[in-house]
């Protein structure tokens, strides 16, 4: 399996390095949509619920970009034909793409949260920096749990930017509530505080019962 | 001579309530080739991907390498090359890219894509990308990749067209008769498809019009499939 992983992630980052048809567009509308926050709030900083809501709508409004192209070149270039002949395990296909699109998201996310110290972020960012690395990285995971298994059934439909969104969005609806409450105390006005350990619980258990169906449906969702 | 590397009973497939293929028997021993032919619609791609198993049988029982599909479908990947209409290849990486992917896949020495690459006479253009190569270059890169891991069943649908002659001498080593693999190959070239075959399967909407030795199957009869 780890072969076929690490052969499918990286054909997918050489095809993104070569036709940047993912990451920039992500990158430029996570921030473009940082900016439209800080107009629409009519306010020059935000912190604590406010800032970590911004924060993680704006990472999400990104994120679905991202899952809408996720299988676009195996769709119209014949990659799933290519990857069912081999003699492989179907799940490093759901492996390989949710590391591509977590690898994409830690990209922007370098771009972004910084973009969002400067534009709207009233606390300082370093004190928080640590605990808001793992919240992150927990609430990415989430995102690729989720969005790698929506975009397998969007990708076949012919209404796909449509369908992709209108399934995932609700099924993250979760990853955003645990991932704000555990971003919300380390943007907090007096600097940032303790990280909330049951929400930090929460987005794990997310992620790892997300990753336990998609192990267990995603290959039915490549058959015919 | 072992097990048939083919054999369809009453195989049927749909899409939705169109009737792609209906009511398919045969038997395909090991090393023989079957020549497909039919009209366009007539069932040829859809047979294929069956044969494939990357569509699954509707009505009756396949089995493909001694193995039934699709239950066993993980034991016969690997030991199928499909050449298809869609080369399987991504635009924007080169051959060389391309071919390293399924090797990968399959997990086959990277030594051999040099060889494949060679032996369809793109060493040249092997570091350009697909999308820049001609119609008959990316036949030949995709006919690299259908043998590249040495399968024992080559599916091959119109495996020459976009080819000029000699490119089609070369492939003959690879994907023809003289590569010594079980092939099916569809084509719309009645004389030339029955000469180069063993059996032949004549579809009209999806049924078997013709299913007979191939020496036995008058060219008339099977240019009238296309009438």
């Amino acid at each position: 399996m780890l072969r076929a992983v690490g052969a499918i992630l990286r054909k997918d980052l050489l095809l993104e390095l070569r036709t940047r048809e993912s990451v920039p567009a992500m990158a430029i509308f996570g921030v473009t949509t940082l900016v439209v926050f800080h107009f629409a709030l009519n306010r020059p900083t935000v912190e604590g619920d406010l800032a970590a809501g911004v924060l993680w709508v704006s990472f999400l409004f990104a994120a679905m970009l991202g899952l809408n192209r996720l299988f676009v070149a195996e769709e119209e270039q014949g990659g799933f034909d290519g990857f069912l002949l081999a003699p492989i395990d179907r799940t490093s296909l759901y492996v390989a793409k949710a590391l591509a699109l977590l690898t994409y998201l830690v990209i922007i996310e370098l771009i972004a949260v910084p973009a969002f110290a400067i534009l709207l972020l009233e606390p300082g960012l370093w004190q928080a920096l640590p605990g808001l690395v793992l919240v992150l990285l927990l609430g990415d995971l989430g995102i690729c749990a989720v969005g790698v298994l929506v975009s397998a059934i969007g990708i076949r439909t012919r209404a796909r930017d449509l369908i992709v969104p209108l399934l995932a969005l609700p099924l993250l609806i979760p990853v955003v509530i645990a991932s704000v409450a555990a971003t919300a105390p380390l943007l907090a006005q007096g600097g940032a505080e303790a990280l909330p350990g049951r929400w930090l619980l929460t987005l794990a258990l997310y992620d790892a019962v997300f990753a336990a169906i998609a192990y267990a449906v995603f290959d039915d969702l490549l058959e015919d | 001579m072992g097990e048939p590397a083919i054999e369809l009973e009453g195989l049927g497939r749909r899409f939705g309530e169109r009737t792609a293929l209906r009511d398919v028997t045969l038997t395909v021993p090991q090393g023989a080739t079957l020549v497909v032919l039919g009209p366009n619609g007539a069932g040829k791609s859809t047979l294929l991907r069956v044969l494939a198993g990357l569509l699954r049988p509707h009505a009756g029982t396949l089995r493909i390498l001694g193995h039934p599909l699709p239950d066993e479908g993980w034991r016969v990947r690997g030991r199928i090359g499909l050449l298809a209409h869609e080369p399987m290849l991504y635009r924007d990486l080169t051959p060389r890219e391309n071919l390293r992917f399924h090797a990968r896949l399959h997990d086959v020495p990277l030594t051999r894509i040099d060889e494949v690459l060679d032996a369809v006479g793109m060493t040249a253009r092997a570091d350009d990308p697909v999308a820049v190569l001609s119609r008959g270059m990316v036949q030949r890169v995709a006919a690299a990749r259908a043998v590249l891991h040495d399968p024992e069943l080559l599916l091959l649908d119109e495996p020459f067209a976009n080819l000029d002659p000699a490119a089609t001498a070369l492939l003959e080593p690879l994907i023809g008769r003289a590569s010594g693999r079980t092939r099916v190959v569809t084509s719309h070239d009645p004389a030339g498809g029955l000469a180069g075959a063993d059996l032949a399967l004549g579809l009209r909407g999806g049924r078997p019009a013709i299913c007979a030795p191939a020496r036995e199957v008058a060219t008339a009869d099977a240019t009238a499939l296309y009438a």
